[in-house]
């Protein structure tokens, strides 16, 4: 990771790496999106509905991904000053804001014809919910931190305060007695069956390849603003 | 209930919002790398 502290090493590798991760992502995106819609059977007991699955699972992985981005780049910002810490936590904001929006949408979605309601305080749900007002409150910190010319302390702080918040999603429903459902898909294996899973890593793939690209356009948008910053002070003086 | 309606709302959502987070990402990294070539070449 030190490796990349010069950004324009940093850009070698980001260049070539954002076409790349937009390429593959759109091709597995769409292919599992197309898999799951047309290719897998019903589910015995939620019948249709379960193809929500394949959006649903990947946008809360990213939604929760996200954040432990933006706790490892505030580590490293607060422990060795990264100077690309900062920029890294601020590009993978709006990335898990969306997906953690996309979570919450799709989920309610779901519940409507699985619970019968679209929304209900839980456990699962709130946590999530939590998590995406955290998002907010991080762009907004982060950005009045950057305009005040600050080095984004406060916000690398607040993005590890916020780290609190991601063991309580995925506890919360061994937790609590909730309306979501347990843990379906974990390290070891799985309860679903393989005839329904198998387009799920194809999405998990290709959202989390789009996500990356989303991450390193924004990174490359920053350092391209702060090196014109940089060129403006350099003939101001 | 039909389940349709709402399997073709959740793909929209997620399409559509991930579109959204793409489209700005690449417009305003396009915009900055743009800005910072044009005040190098001057």
């Amino acid at each position: 990771m030190h490796a990349l502290a010069n950004p324009a090493r940093f850009l070698r590798i980001a260049r070539p790496a954002t076409s790349w991760l937009l390429l593959v992502g759109l091709a597995l995106a769409i292919a599992g999106m197309i898999a799951g819609l047309t290719l897998t059977p019903p589910d015995y007991l939620q019948g249709e509905t379960v193809r929500i699955l394949y959006i649903h699972v990947p946008s809360a992985w990213l939604g929760m991904a996200g954040w432990i981005g933006i706790a490892g780049a505030s580590i490293s910002q607060l422990v060795w000053r990264h100077p690309l810490a900062a920029i890294a936590g601020r590009a993978l904001a709006p990335a898990g804001a969306t997906f953690a929006a996309i979570c919450l949408i799709t989920g309610s979605i779901w519940g409507r014809p699985t619970w019968g309601t679209w929304w209900e305080w839980d456990g699962r749900l709130t946590s999530m919910l939590v998590l995406f007002f955290l998002y907010l409150g991080y762009i907004a910190l982060a950005s009045a931190e950057r305009e005040r010319g600050g080095e984004g302390r406060i916000a690398a702080l607040y993005g590890l305060v916020g780290a609190i918040n991601l063991p309580i999603i995925h506890y919360s429903v061994l937790w609590w007695r909730t309306l979501h459902q347990g843990e379906s898909i974990g390290l070891t294996g799985s309860t679903i069956d393989n005839s329904i899973l198998w387009p799920l890593p194809l999405t998990m793939i290709g959202f989390t390849c789009l996500f990356g690209a989303a991450t390193l356009m924004r990174m490359r948008a920053e350092l391209a603003e702060a090196k014109v910053e940089a060129r403006m002070r350099r003939m101001a003086k | 209930m039909n389940p349709w309606p709402f399997v073709i709302g959740a793909y929209a959502v997620a399409i559509a919002l991930t579109a959204a987070l793409l489209w700005r990402s690449l417009a305003s990294m396009r915009r900055a790398e743009a800005a910072a070539d044009a005040f190098k070449s001057k």
